[in-house]
């Protein structure tokens, strides 16, 4: 940090709470130069290294391809395309082992070498200046550039997604994980690069400033890019925090060199930033002026059971083992491989598991080295996680919550505020693996939220079929309703048209009156009939009956009205309604009686 | 190949050593006990020890817990020596050994042991005696004119000793002040060679060796600033504000630098079990304190209200924790109560 210029700036530095400091770590890995490793025989490429849609292949098995060629195309939305890392032949497209905890296989493309790496044709942009944004944009697409800071998001989104004008292009240069050392390399070895990468993306912004974010533990890499701006003739503001974990986080970073904070649920656009990692940066300036698409990275591997550590230069897909050995890592001392660093890695379940675009790290320690976890004592909340949370949660209480399983009380204390840095975890007395809980429960409120939603539209749905059944009942009477209208009216137009010339007549004929007259009497009769349909015999039968039911009835109203049973209110009725049955039974079989008496027929 | 979950990384840090650091933190305050006062208090501290983890491994043993796992934490050593210092030094043997049972007991292990205590365990066994046994409680003090050697005070805890015992105990000046000065001016009640220029006689340097331990547990971060500080600052405002006439109040020195103050405020209300959580939650959590200290000994009966006071707030820190979360990164304000009203 000698270079001192108009050109260079140091910008001022805000805090973050709490954070740690763990060993670093990072002199293992970061005094060799970067290195690349052979080309592999078979390289495996999953189809999902990024966050978003799968990518589609595009080839079939048995096919030639050539290095950079597309091989699966990203699909709609959020995602990336994958290319050939290397020329070769497609001996498979299926499943493969891939680097998450579950261990669970994944769909990739199986390359093998054909030794030549033969490129594909490539149009160079030394004139990138020249291209419109949409161009420069989908080149960056179509490189299927990632962040390669660890989060693995499609690039190019971010500078399609803007809700408000951006001032800041951050340069994320913080590595703040123990162990990690890639991105010091990377600074160190092409800073020139690096910041060439920074002016396509500055351009592509339209931003005022570019501010990079570095801690103070790597002053040579600081020095780089100051020489490199000087090389450039580029304007920068180099803000130099002090070393502590997680100031590498976006969030983290963002408030240590602007002191403003990513509002809840929003992103850093809305506080006119965009933040881009050293690596990512790199390789934009790869892909837009050399069109190389994003087929290879850098990749700390250090561990104490490594016995070369340093940072390597791999093709993506490229088998993790193959790349631990070139590196000499002697597997039986590994505890296990932690993909990342120790803080937020996790731990690869099976090493056949290619190198992604997102692998920034093998690390290989030992037992001795990282110890497995020891049995947890009970929470005595002592408080220190509180004070090492850099979003200012309360862990303690959290910890309570989520073990519980009281997820309105986890939600209560922001919960999903979590960024699951581990800092609480590494200082927790108690040894609680708290960052476990905090996954537990935010998975569990995922859950239950999606569950309710799902209820949710299941209960719209319903009401909306309820909705539409009463319309449709309602269309269909007034249907039928239009339709008897339609009809009267016909009928009696008919009957208008019809009576209109023989009117006279009809009333005049004796015959059918007379007829008529004979009907109705007839209909009269018949339904008086129907009343008395039932014999008498029948009808006496159904009158004992009543008046049984009906004598069982008060007798029954009078006990309970006697003992003040509760039921009283409603035998009483029960008793009316039998004593109005009866009483009509009684009136139907008089009147049979009497119509057979007075009616011979 | 392990899966392990991150971190895969932890610090050095674990609750034994947390609570050793602690015991070892009371040790200059304990030593001032019994250099300025009685040999008692470390009889009292053996006592206290021997029952504490022979309680705590036997309630281990019955609730089916790993006995030595849950030992090797210390919890139940620091309740022990908290009692050590805070029990008179001349009660009886037996004192010390049912109040730390008490401690053990109904203070931890009946609320499911470490962690989960709602009450500091020391301040339950320490009210429970003081109800239970007021006499003892309240005459078995040192007095520090006069001094027992190691044998005559071994007679007086365990056979009585009665005989032994007469003009070696006397009143705390807490207590002494509060009872003269309704009957004398200042001036004649600190004419009593317990009182000294700042404070009282031996109980200056015992309550400063307790700020001493505190402040190297600040320093090593296991407690932070905000208990102590605004338990202190507190009692002493309380103090300035109400009670300046010296004719008709305990004067503030007295109030910070007899009785069991310091170690109140560094050792006994810094519990972080019991203790409210959040750092503003702190604050108001030891003011309650320091404020009811001041009330309790100005108008309640009892000279020394640390342990009531203490026993008060712990009723009161889930709901001061309810009301005082820190705002997150990014909030516009923190979540207050008990539903989520920022949806």
């Amino acid at each position: 940090m000698t270079v001192a210029s108009s050109l260079i700036t140091r910008s001022r530095v805000w805090s973050i709470s709490g954070g740690i400091h763990p060993a670093e770590h990072k002199q293992e890995s970061n005094t060799a130069p970067i290195e690349a490793i052979p080309l592999p025989s078979t390289l495996w490429l999953p189809l999902n290294m990024h966050i978003g849609a799968p990518a589609t292949p595009v080839v079939s098995v048995g096919q030639m391809v050539r290095k950079g060629q597309i091989i699966a195309q990203s699909g709609g939305g959020i995602s990336a395309s994958v290319h050939a890392p290397t020329s070769g032949r497609i001996t498979a497209i299926e499943d493969h082992a891939y680097a998450h905890e579950s261990g669970l296989k994944q769909p990739a493309i199986a390359i093998e070498a054909d030794g030549l790496d033969d490129w594909r044709k490539q149009t160079p942009w030394e004139d990138w200046a020249s291209k419109t944004h949409e161009e420069l944009l989908q080149r960056i697409h179509d490189g299927g550039i990632t962040g390669l800071g660890g989060a693995g998001f499609p690039t190019d989104i971010k500078y399609r997604n803007r809700h408000a004008p951006i001032d800041t292009l951050l340069i994320n240069a913080a590595e703040c994980e123990p162990y990690i050392t890639a991105d010091d390399r990377l600074m160190r070895e092409r800073a020139e690069d690096i910041l060439r990468g920074a002016q396509i993306c500055l351009h592509l912004l339209g931003a005022r400033r570019i501010l990079i974010g570095i801690e103070d533990n790597k002053p040579e890499a600081a020095t780089a890019l100051e020489q490199a701006a000087e090389t450039l003739q580029q304007r920068i503001e180099l803000a130099v925090v002090p070393t502590k974990y997680p100031s590498g986080g976006e969030k983290q970073l963002i408030q240590l060199v602007t002191g403003k904070e990513v509002p809840k649920g929003g992103l850093p656009s809305d506080l006119g930033i965009v933040c881009q990692n050293v690596g990512t940066l790199y390789q934009i300036y790869r892909t837009v002026v050399h069109d190389e698409p994003l087929i290879s990275r850098i990749t700390t591997v250090t561990g104490a059971a490594v016995s070369n550590p340093g940072n390597y230069e791999v093709l993506i897909g490229t088998s993790m083992e193959t790349v631990l050995n070139h590196a000499g890592a002697h597997l039986k001392k590994a505890d296990r491989v932690i993909m990342g660093g120790p803080m937020m890695g996790f731990a690869v379940p099976d090493i056949a598991a290619p190198i992604m675009k997102s692998t920034n790290c093998l690390l290989a320690p030992t037992k001795k080295e990282l110890p497995p976890a020891i049995e947890d004592s009970p929470c005595i909340r002592c408080g220190l996680c509180e004070q090492a949370c850099p979003v200012d949660l309360l862990p303690q209480q959290m910890h309570w919550a989520s073990k519980h399983r009281e997820l309105e009380s986890a939600e209560l204390h922001s919960l999903e505020d979590c960024i699951e840095c581990g800092a609480c975890a590494y200082v927790c007395p108690s040894r609680i693996p708290l960052v476990q809980y905090f996954r537990y429960a935010k998975g569990e409120l995922k859950q239950e939220r999606q569950q309710h939603e799902e209820s949710e539209r299941a209960r719209i749905r319903f009401e909306n079929r309820q909705a539409r059944l009463e319309r449709e009942k309602q269309e269909k009477e007034a249907r039928r309703k239009a339709r008897a209208e339609a009809a009267a009216k016909a009928q009696a137009e008919k009957k208008a048209r019809e009576g209109a010339p023989s009117s006279g007549s009809n009333d005049d004929d004796p015959v059918k009156a007379a007829l008529a007259r004979a009907a109705a009497k007839k209909q009269a009769r018949a339904e008086s009939a129907a009343a008395v349909e039932q014999s008498p015999a029948e009808l006496k039968e159904a009158l004992d009956k009543a008046k049984a039911k009906f004598d069982k009835a008060s007798t029954r109203l009078q006990e309970a009205e006697a003992n003040g049973d509760a039921m009283v209110a409603a035998l009483k009725k029960a008793a009316d309604k039998l004593e109005e049955k009866y009483l009509s039974a009684e009136k139907a079989y008089q009147a049979a009686t009497q119509s057979q008496e007075t009616d011979p027929s | 190949m392990m899966t392990l979950s991150s971190p895969h990384t932890t610090g050095s840090n674990t609750v034994s050593r947390l609570m050793l650091t602690l015991c070892a933190a009371l040790i200059p305050g304990l030593l001032a006990l019994i250099v300025f006062f009685s040999w008692g208090y470390l009889i009292n501290a053996i006592l206290a020890t021997v029952t504490a983890l022979a309680v705590e491994a036997l309630i281990l043993k019955i609730r089916k817990r790993p006995v030595l796992f849950f030992l090797k934490d210390g919890s139940a050593l620091v309740t022990a020596l908290l009692l050590a210092c805070a029990l008179p030094p001349l009660a009886p043997w037996w004192l010390i050994v049912l109040g730390t049972t008490l401690a053990i007991l109904f203070g931890k292990h009946l609320f499911g042991g470490l962690g989960q205590n709602p009450f500091n365990p020391a301040m339950v066994a320490y009210a429970l005696l003081l109800v239970s046994l007021p006499l003892l409680m309240t005459t078995r003090w040192a007095a520090v004119d006069q001094s027992a050697d190691f044998g005559q005070t071994v007679t007086i805890i365990f056979q009585g000793g009665q005989t032994v015992l007469d003009g070696l105990t006397g009143a705390t000046p807490l207590d002494d002040y509060k009872q003269s000065i309704s009957r004398l001016t200042a001036e004649d009640v600190l004419v009593n060679p317990i009182y000294q220029t700042i404070g009282a006689v031996g109980w200056t340097p015992v309550n400063l060796a307790f700020l001493l331990g505190g402040l190297v547990l600040l320093g090593l971060r296991i407690i932070t600033w905000h208990i102590p500080v605004s338990l202190l600052g507190s009692l002493a405002l309380l103090s300035i504000l109400i009670g300046s006439d010296a004719d008709a109040f305990v004067p503030l020195s007295l109030h910070l630098l007899s009785g069991s103050t310091m170690l109140a405020a560094f050792f006994i209300a810094t519990d972080p079990v019991s203790a409210a959580t959040s750092n503003r939650g702190k604050l108001i959590y030891g003011a309650g304190i320091g404020a009811l200290i001041y009330i309790i000994r100005t108008w309640g009966n009892y000279p020394d209200a640390t342990a009531f006071a203490v026993l008060l707030m712990n009723f009161a820190a889930p709901l001061i924790d309810h009301y005082t979360r820190p705002r997150v990164y990014g909030h516009k304000a923190a979540v207050k109560g008990y539903k989520n009203e920022q949806d």
